[in-house]
Formats: structure tokens, sequence, C-alpha cells
């Protein structure tokens, strides 16, 4: 770190997006650990609920109590500290980190400082893998509601499990981090770990960034960034503060060493009170509980247990599917998409037709509803017998949309629409037969044609005849019989 | 026969038995003394004489398989949460404070059918060792009432020895079982690290906070071990070991070894005290394997040591009372650091604040490693004085104390000299021994001198025993040979 150190500014020219300048960016995620029960009591985690409903003597913090750990924090700790490629610590340790504010009971937050659960992993973006430092186990605090010029604590959130993943400075704009957030967000969906939803407050990210020369390898003075709930707010605040620290060398200023807050309503960082910003938290080990210790095999066990991550879904979906990177991104996006898919497949259906259903009707159905996937009425069964009926030639592509919208509307059965609605193919072969020797005498320009030898023109020749069957002869049996004839 | 408030767990559960008297006889007893006695000795915070009547009332008589304290009177300190009764630790802080919640102890001996007759008074949070560091007033030495009672659980022992109660449960951090068990002439365990659990037991240092029970004779103590002792699943640091029977059934030790540190026979021993323990040595050499010097090397540092560790450790388990959840709350504050402020002056008092002072600064960012980190390293150095000294003999004795109990008032301006008096009783605590003081058979000037057994980490039976066969010369008459 140069901590006191400022750029001469006229060295790097107004090059590029920020003139000469790179952003060096860390972030601290803190994500809700999905348990039936706090950290360290037997307290339902909930959220919402009438303040101070979920609550009891440890985690109020009353007189005589003790912590004792819950182990299915530390089961999907581990399980994500894996998912990310982490080590998992042998032996780890729980401290208490001090400073006194009304929704901390205890007057400190018991967190793993020096020794966490699981450490040196990494996260991939395109084009650049994102090292994860620490991933540790702590618990949150309550919640002041401020009511006029008193305020009140709801002490329901307090003892939730949270799990802390911290990454390198590897980040250098405000779109890496966007997708690393996403990513990151996608795998703990996956994990089953977190709900990892950011409007309920599940995952809270908080930003490390500071600007050298591009090209420098140089640590310079970095703020913290406190209250992004949103990647919107993210990315804001990483402009912000990339414009605003810019600046600051710019005028040969340096860069104060602080914690911010976003403001999501005026789109600006300001420094937090000096005293919601403890100087020491005398951090120590904590004597109330033991160090956490994880068998090997306990490890292993978790590890053999991992669901398939989003990267290694997409990679099997080019690979032994033969999706293209695009619809293999698309549909490992979001887990509850890609599980949807494979219902599809496993109902029958081929996996590309069953990917373009998937990435253009649905999505599209998905998308005009404003609904998820998990609330689509259309069952994945469904889809793949309406593919079916496309390959076996029972319905042409383009009435297999409407039978589509059909199943949309009224959640019904694709072959029942086809047999209600009578937009199944027409198999009598004699009306076939007599149709196309009508479009033969009708058309003798082109026959002609074609029996000299221009076979281009079979293709208006077939349309002729499905026009005349509004679309409902099978077209493949149409251009065989028809070439047949021709050729008579 | 003497009167019932002065009789022993095993004595009047016996004579209960055999339906010489009912439970309410013995609670009329201890009511009646404790009456008489609490307007000098001050043993008490909260009485519940009446309650404890009438559950005595509601008891049947016991027979051969009724719970171990079948209607015996029992006095609980006063850090030592105790269901719908003020559990105020001494404090202005906690004034008001009536937990929600039973101790775990407290449950266990509720569960025995023992009968909870009052909160005995400390020094504020169990920081002190004279019972005079208290909200309500310094509890004093029955036995002579200028003297202080020794602390931290100096109500506890003064009850017991006043006949306030028949046996009772305090807190050892440093000695504050022992010591004050010292200094009124009963006798005061304190069991290994995670024999007893924690939970409700508010936390003073945590490492080293351990309940222990201050009762009439050895045997007694094991009895109440045996309530109280075993694994809780609500402390993480309580310890599945099997309780077996501590009960001692004979004072056989010929095979037991002996140790003396010479460490703890030095200079600032008082002379009446160490005649006091060595005639103790004296008489019971001949009936074990054999009495010898050994040496606990880094003994001299654990004062030192044990006040790094329990201050920081208290510095952060008291930043819990901030006014905003229950207990004191200065009024009229404008901001909230002015309530944190005002509420925590008000609420502690001189002692507990050096300490939250001196612990906070033993954790800042720059002193850490050279205050507590230094205090653990040596902290691990002491265990392994005792590993080391435990390959050759099975229990340490050393005094308990360095004199007998001093006058009230005496080191109340001198802090160093309270902490120095704890010189015997802290290093156990650092390696988170057994250990127990009993009564010598030779008073000074009038006073008991505490005899400190030291034992193997969850060897309570072994401290138990040995205890019991010191118990027994100690009755010998004065000037009697072996």
């Amino acid at each position: 770190m140069a901590d006191k150190r400022t750029l001469d500014h006229r060295a790097t020219g107004p090059l590029g997006h920020y003139s000469g300048y790179e952003l060096v960016i860390g972030l601290e995620v803190h994500a809700q650990l999905k348990t039936r029960t706090k950290i360290f009591c037997s307290c339902p985690v909930g959220y919402g609920g009438e303040p101070n409903t979920n609550v009891c003597p440890v985690c109020l913090g009353l007189p005589g109590v003790l912590p004792v750990l819950n182990d299915e924090v530390v089961r999907l700790a581990i399980r994500t500290g894996l998912a990310l490629g982490c080590s998992i610590a042998p032996r780890s340790r729980f401290a208490r980190k001090h400073y006194f504010y009304p929704d901390l009971p205890k007057g400190y937050q018991i967190t793993q400082y020096l020794e966490p659960l699981a450490f040196d992993g990494w996260l991939d973006i395109p084009g650049k893998r994102v090292r994860v430092r620490r991933c540790h186990i702590e618990e949150d605090a309550g919640k002041l509601i401020h009511a006029g010029a008193s305020s009140m604590v709801d002490f329901n959130r307090c003892g939730v499990p949270l799990i802390e993943i911290v990454t390198e400075p590897d980040l250098r704009t405000a779109e890496e981090a966007e997708v690393y957030v996403n990513n990151l967000r996608r795998i703990l969906q996956y994990l089953d770990v977190s709900d990892a939803d950011m409007e309920k407050g599940h995952f809270r990210a908080e930003l490390n960034i500071s600007v050298r020369p591009r090209g420098s390898n140089e640590f310079f003075t970095q703020t913290e960034v406190k209250n992004l709930n949103s990647v919107r707010a993210l990315k804001g605040a990483i402009e912000y503060e990339a414009k605003r620290q810019i600046e600051l060398h710019g005028r040969g200023e340096s860069v104060k060493k602080q914690t911010l807050l976003w403001d999501d309503r005026t789109g600006e960082t300001a420094p937090m009170r000096s005293k919601e910003t403890a100087e020491d938290y005398r951090y120590f080990p904590e004597p109330d509980l033991p160090p956490l210790v994880i068998r090997p095999e306990e490890v292993e066990q978790i590890r053999a247990s991992l669901p398939e991550l989003p990267a290694q879904r997409k990679e099997r979906y080019i690979a032994k599917l033969g999706l293209s990177e695009y619809d293999a991104s698309v549909i490992t996006a979001d887990p509850a998409y890609a599980d949807y898919y494979e219902k599809i497949l496993k109902a029958g259906a081929d996996p590309k037709p069953a990917a373009n259903w998937l990435t253009t009707e649905v999505a599209g159905a998905l998308n005009e509803q404003g609904i998820g996937i998990t609330e689509f009425r259309v069952k994945p069964e469904a889809i793949a017998e309406l593919i079916r009926l496309v390959r076996d030639g029972k319905v042409t592509g383009k009435v297999a949309k409407d039978v589509f919208a059909e199943m949309v509307a009224s959640g019904g059965n694709p072959s029942a629409i086809v047999e209600a609605k009578g937009l199944g193919l027409v198999q009598d072969d004699g009306l076939l037969s007599r149709t196309i020797d009508e479009v033969i005498s009708a058309e003798p320009d082109m026959v002609a044609r074609y029996r000299s030898g221009k076979t281009q023109v079979l293709g208006a020749l077939v349309g002729a005849v499905m026009k005349k069957s509004r679309g409902k002869f099978p077209p493949q049996k149409v251009s065989e019989l028809l070439a047949k004839k021709l050729s008579e | 026969m003497s009167e019932l408030c002065d009789r022993t767990v095993h004595e009047l559960i016996a004579g209960l038995r055999q339906g010489e008297f009912e439970s309410p006889d013995i609670v009329n007893s201890v009511a009646a003394r404790i009456a008489a006695r609490e307007p000098t000795v001050n043993a008490y915070i909260t009485r519940l004489t009446d309650q404890a009547l009438e559950q005595a009332g509601k008891l049947a008589r016991p027979d051969s398989s009724s719970s171990a304290l079948h209607g015996i009177p029992l006095a609980i300190k006063d850090n030592i949460c105790t269901k719908g009764v003020l559990t105020s630790c001494s404090s202005n802080i906690l004034h008001n404070f009536v937990s929600p919640y039973d101790a775990h102890a407290v449950s266990c001996i509720k569960a025995a059918q023992g009968i909870v007759i009052g909160k005995t008074n400390l020094d504020e949070f169990a920081m002190g060792a004279s019972t005079e560091f208290s909200h309500f007033g310094a509890a004093h030495n029955p036995l002579d009432l200028s003297r202080v009672s020794g602390g931290s659980s100096g109500g506890s022992a003064a009850s017991v020895a006043y006949g306030g109660a028949i046996a009772a449960l305090g807190s050892d951090t440093g000695g504050s079982v022992r010591q004050p068990a010292a200094f009124c002439g009963v006798v005061g365990l304190k069991p290994t690290y995670g024999r007893i659990s924690r939970y409700g037991l508010v936390s003073f240092a945590s490492s080293l906070d351990q309940i222990g029970v201050i009762t009439r004779d050895v045997v007694d103590a094991a009895l109440l071990l045996e309530v109280v002792a075993g694994r809780d699943e609500r402390d993480s640091t309580s310890v599945n070991v099997p309780a077996g029977d501590f009960v001692p059934q004979d004072n056989d030790i010929q095979q037991i070894r002996i140790g003396l540190p010479r460490e703890c026979f030095v200079e600032g021993l008082d002379p009446g005290v160490r005649s006091s323990v060595q005639e103790m040595l004296t008489a019971i050499a001949p009936h074990c394997a054999c009495v010898s010097d050994i040496s606990l090397p880094r003994l001299p540092h654990s004062i030192p040591t044990y006040y790094l560790i329990c201050m920081a450790e208290a510095s952060s388990n008291l930043a819990r009372y901030d006014s905003v959840r229950y207990g004191l709350r200065a009024p009229d504050c404008a901001t909230l650091e002015e309530q944190y402020e005002r509420s925590r002056g008000l609420g502690f008092n001189d002692e507990v604040k050096r300490r939250i002072l001196l612990g906070t600064f033993g954790l800042s960012k720059g002193s850490i490693e050279e205050y507590y980190g230094t205090g653990q390293k040596v902290r691990t150095l002491i265990c392994q004085d005792f590993e080391q000294a435990f390959k050759s003999v099975d229990v340490i004795v050393t005094p308990t104390t360095p004199t007998t109990a001093f006058r009230v008032g005496e080191k109340l301006d001198d802090p160093l000299a309270m902490y120095l008096g704890d010189i015997y009783t802290v290093a156990p605590s650092l390696a988170g021994l057994p250990a127990i003081s009993i009564p010598c058979r030779a008073r000074v000037n009038g006073l008991p001198v505490g005899l400190q057994i030291i034992g193997r980490a969850f060897d309570e039976k072994t401290v138990l025993k040995v205890a019991y066969a010191f118990e027994q010369v100690a009755k010998w008459p004065s000037g009697q040979g072996v």
C-alpha cells in the first residue's frame, strides 16, 4: 500500500474510458445461508415477521448465555467454499469483533477473523479468473427502525447466519464486478446454500476500490463503499468512486482511506459518520466456542454431494448435447431454467429442438407474462410432446407455434389441442393425390419448366399444394408424391 | 445434636429419611439463622425464605429413592441466573435484571429437589477478592465481622459458614470459590474447566470461569458436584466426561503421591498460615505414598498472566451492558453516545471499570500481541509446568491464600495487594485444573486457614479423596500425634 501517495497525472494522458487510469476492485459479499435456525441458537430464521418475535435469551445477548454453533451453517459454508475451489481449513476459529451499536446485543459480533473456514479459491468470469481470498461464517446483527425522534431495534435478524466471500483486488471494471456478482449469486443458488435475493437483503456487497495508472502494479489508497443493495448500485458506486478518485489524483490530492456509504437517491458516495466506524475492533479468539475442527472425510463427503455448477453444466451442454455457446449460456443462467430444460430432454425430446423452444418460444412467453420458469403453467413434458408431434410429422413447425400459444393460454395438452382444433396434418392419401393432380393441371407452365430440368420450381409447386390444404398435408409427403407424379 | 441449619447435606438427608425431622424444619432453622445474622453479615442480596418454606411444605417425606438434594436449602451466587428472580451480579447496571431462565446448574439443583433459599452477595461481576465491591454493601466474615468474607463468592461462603444455607454455588475465575471458603472456614471446590456447564453463569472471563460448590465438608462437595456436573448442549466448552461417583468411600490414600511446589512456600506467605498447612502435611505424610518437593517454575508469573487474560475477556464480556435491552439506563440522554457513557458510568463500580479499561487496552491494536498474546503464551507454559509435575505426583498441595481474612477496608485502596492474594489460586485456574480448599486444623488468631489440593484435569475423584483424608486429619484434637 502506498497510502499517502498521489499520482502524477501528467504522466498519464486522457486516454480511454478512465483517462489512462485503471480501477482496482475487490468485493466482499455477505450472503445469508439458507438454514432453518440461527447460527448460535435455535430461533427460526424468517423473513419479515413482527419485530422481536424470532428471538431468545441467546440472540438477545442476555447475561449468562453462550453460543452453540449450528452444524448446518458449517455444512453450507463448506459447500460454498468447495464450489469456489477453496481449501477447507481443518481447524478454524471464531473471533469477537467489538463495537457498540444498539443492533449488536453482545457488543461484539462473532465472526471468523484470522482463521477462516475456507480460503484460496476462485471464480471464473469471461476472460478472467477472479481469486477468492477467503470465505468465512459470521452472525448478522439486528435492524434499527427510526420513528420520529426515537429509534427502536428489531432483533429478528440477529444471529442469522452469513457467509462472507472476499475476493482479491482482481476486478478492473464495473462490468466485471457485475458479472462476478451475478455468477456468484447463480452459484449460491445452484448450491442451494442461499436464496441470494438482493431485495430481501440475502446478498449484500461491499466494494473496495482504488485507481492507478494503467500498467502500474502498485496499489494505491482504497476506499470502502457500503450500502450497495443492487447490482445497479454497485456499478453506480464504482463509476462514481472511479471518477472521484481520478479527479483527486488529477488535482494532486490524495485519496483518503475511509468508509463511504452509497446513496441510491443521489447516486453519490459520502463518508460514513465517523462514530459509525470503529477504529479498532479488538479482535480476539471467541473463548465460548472451541476451535472448529473439520475432518477430511467430512469435506470429501460434502464434495461428493456438490451439484453440477453453472460453468460445468454449460460445458456439458456444449460438449455432450451439441448446443451453441449462446443457448448453453442462456439455459444455464438460472438453475431452474436448466432443470426445466433437462426435464424436457428426460421426457424424450432431442437436445437441439428443446433448446430452441426454450430460448425462443418459452422465453418469449415468460417475458410477456413477467414470470419465472417455476411459475410457468406449461410443463416440460408438454413441450417434449409438442416437439415429438413436429418430429413425427403430425404438425408443421408453424402450426406447432399456434399449439404452443394455446398451451400457454389454456394450459392444455398439445395432442388434445391439435385434435380439438383440427390442427393435425391430413393423412388422407386419396385427397392428397387428387389435390396434387389439380395443381399439376392448374400450373402447366411450372410443370413444363420442372420437366425441362428446372427442378427448383418444385418448392413453388409444393407451396401451391400446401396452400390448397391450408398447411395440413405433411410437407415431406407432398414433396415426395409431387416429384413422383411429375416424373411420370 | 447441633441445630439443623448447622448440619451437612448428608446428615440432613439421612435425618429426613429416618423421619427425625421434615424439610420445612430445616428451612425454618435456616431462615431463623438468616434473620439473626444477616443484619451484620450481609451474605444475601435476595432472600427467598418464604418461597423456600412453601416449596419445602410440598415435598413428601424422602425415601431411599428420592433425589439427592431433597428439601435441602441451598444458596446461589447472584451471578448465576435464576428464573423469575433478581440476578444482579451485585451491579447497579443489573440492579433490576430478573432472569427469564435458570442456569444449567440451577436447573440441576431444582431437578434434584434442592431448594433455593436466596441469592448471595459477591464482588460486582465476580471481580474482587473480598466482597467489598458490591452494589449492595460488603459481606462480612461471620467468624469475625471486622474482617472480609473473601471473594468474590463471599456471600456464598459466609452463608454456609454461619448456617444461612446448607451448601451453596459459587463461581471461581481465579480463586473466587476457594479463597472465601478458606477465609470462612468451609470447603470450596472448583472443578475442572468444562466439568459444569457455564450456561447461565454471567460471564466474567470465559476461558477461566467455572461454577464451584461451597459446603461444610468434603462429602457434601462431592454430593453437590454429582448433581451439577455433566455435559450440557448449551455450553460448547462443557465436556462430555462421565461424572462418576465422586463421594469418597474411604480415606485410603496409600497410593497417592503429594507434591509441594517450592515456589509456594516462599516469602509473602504468612508464618501462621505456613505452619498451619505444614502441620496438616506432617500429619498426612505417613498415610500417603510420599510427600515430595516439586517445582512449578512459571508459577510466579501466574498473577500477571491471569490478570492480562481475565481483564481482556472481561472487557469483551461486559460490552453487552449497553442499557439498550435491560438493566440500568441513565435518564434524559440526548444522544446514543451519552446514553452509553452515562449508563455504563453509573452502572459499573471502579474496580469493574479498571478491569474494562485495562482489558480494552490489552486487546487494542498495537497492544494485543504484547499483552493478551503474551498472557496466552505464558498460560501455555504454566499448563506445561503442571503436566510435568503430574508425571511424578498425583496431587499438588499449597496454601489456598498467603494470609487469613484481612480487615474490611484494609486493601480497598490497594488493588495490587488484593491481586497478589490470588497467588496460589490463579495457577490452577489458568490450567483449568480441579482444586479444592479445605480448612486446616489449626486456626491463626482464631481465623481459618485453607489448604488447597490441585489435581489432574477431570480427576476430581482423587482430589476429593485426598481432601477427605486431610479432613479426617484435621478433626484430630490439637497436639495429638499421628
